[in-house]
């Protein structure tokens, strides 16, 4: 195997250019090296002028997100021996405005993020003297999955819906207003639902799957969104047996 | 919002379609498309005519049918909404897409009440 790679790197300085071009680069292909190390490398020993995020390294912190060879990867959980011999096409992700090189504007997300109201929401707080909400094992294995989401947008990049209809809230955001739905100390389901089963929350994916495919850390956000139909969809013909008073 | 959209509803029929297609359908094609072809059984005409004068075989056709049209029709018009980007003319794809998942069920009604 050689023992250097080329890397074909997305750029674009909005300063110079109109639009993205891509920069040719060889780098050591180390076999413990992650295309992550491959771009410190250039910045470190090559060219300064890169830019990208990135933090933890090791698959916690989901800033490192970037499009390998077309697809939604984590640069720090992607090898570049699975590339060899190479080359390699580093893009920034895919869906989202480009803030320069691989570097993208995300407020889309956090915006959405937070609509979802991801934290547990009690209608009553019971005094600390009364102790922990205490919780089953099989209680936390309703949500856990789901609480694996590093947000790190693969599954925005992936989903050809969100690429479509900007204003579908997604799969990371639906599946982590599940996370709370199915925790067994979150009240809040209802005050999620109204945006939820909008037709830019659920009613939006078309079960393509890719967010579920794309996802670094084994989460199912596709899962959750089709448990959510069933649930908003049962919830839908209550509403016409039980006019009123029903959920 | 969940009141008043019919995609709630339009969605059960395309999950139950797609359950009752996935797990039935390929049945009917090894039994009718492989088996009795190949001379793997040899049901008779006459068998055959009494099983489907039963109501629940009726019963069972008609929802088979009708949910698997539904299942196609939802998927279809999602495929022409994204697939080709003509989600602007989404009334004229809903009356083809679900119009003709009705048509299709109330000519399976027709067809199977027309048996003697």
């Amino acid at each position: 195997m050689s023992d250097t790679i080329t890397l074909h790197v997305a750029r674009y300085r909005p300063e110079v250019e109109t639009e993205p071009t891509f920069q040719e680069y060889q780098t050591p292909c180390r076999k413990d090296w992650v295309v992550l190390d491959a771009l410190n490398y250039i910045k470190d020993k090559v060219d300064g002028t890169l830019s990208y995020r990135w933090s933890c390294r090791m698959g916690i912190c989901g800033s490192c997100g970037m499009t390998v060879n077309g697809e939604p990867k984590l640069t720090c959980a992607t090898f570049l021996t699975d590339y060899a011999p190479g080359p390699v096409r580093v893009e920034p992700l895919r869906n989202f405005p480009i803030v320069r090189d691989l570097v993208i504007e995300m407020s889309d997300f956090m915006r959405k993020l937070v609509q979802v109201k991801p934290w547990i929401i009690r209608a009553d707080e019971k005094p600390l003297s009364e102790g922990e909400y205490l919780q089953t094992p099989e209680e936390l294995d309703e949500y856990k999955q789901f609480s694996m989401c590093i947000n790190c947008m693969l599954c925005y990049a992936a989903c050809p819906v969100y690429g479509l209809e900007p204003h579908f809230i997604g799969p990371a955001a639906i599946a982590l207003a599940q996370r709370y739905n199915l925790d067994s100390r979150d009240q809040g389901a209802r005050e999620r639902m109204d945006l939820l089963s909008d037709h830019t929350g659920i009613w939006g994916c078309t079960f393509v799957g890719e967010c579920t495919k794309a996802c670094p850390k084994s989460v199912d956000p596709a899962a959750a969104i089709q448990r959510y139909k069933l649930k908003a969809a049962l919830s839908w013909f209550k509403s016409f047996l039980l006019p009123r008073g029903a959920s | 919002m969940t009141k008043k959209s019919l995609e709630p509803f339009l969605w059960t029929l395309f999950s139950a379609g797609g359950v009752l297609a996935a797990l039935l359908i390929p049945i009917h094609l090894l039994l009718f498309g492989l088996a009795v072809p190949l001379g793997w059984a040899y049901p008779s005409y006459e068998h055959l005519l009494v099983l489907l004068r039963h109501p629940v075989t009726r019963v069972y056709l008609v929802l088979l049918c009708t949910l698997a049209l539904f299942h196609g029709a939802h998927r279809f018009r999602y495929t022409l909404y994204d697939g080709l980007q003509i989600k602007h003319l989404n009334e004229v794809i809903n009356v083809l897409c679900y119009g003709g998942a009705i048509v299709g069920s109330v000519l399976t009604v027709y067809l199977l009440w027309r048996i003697p």
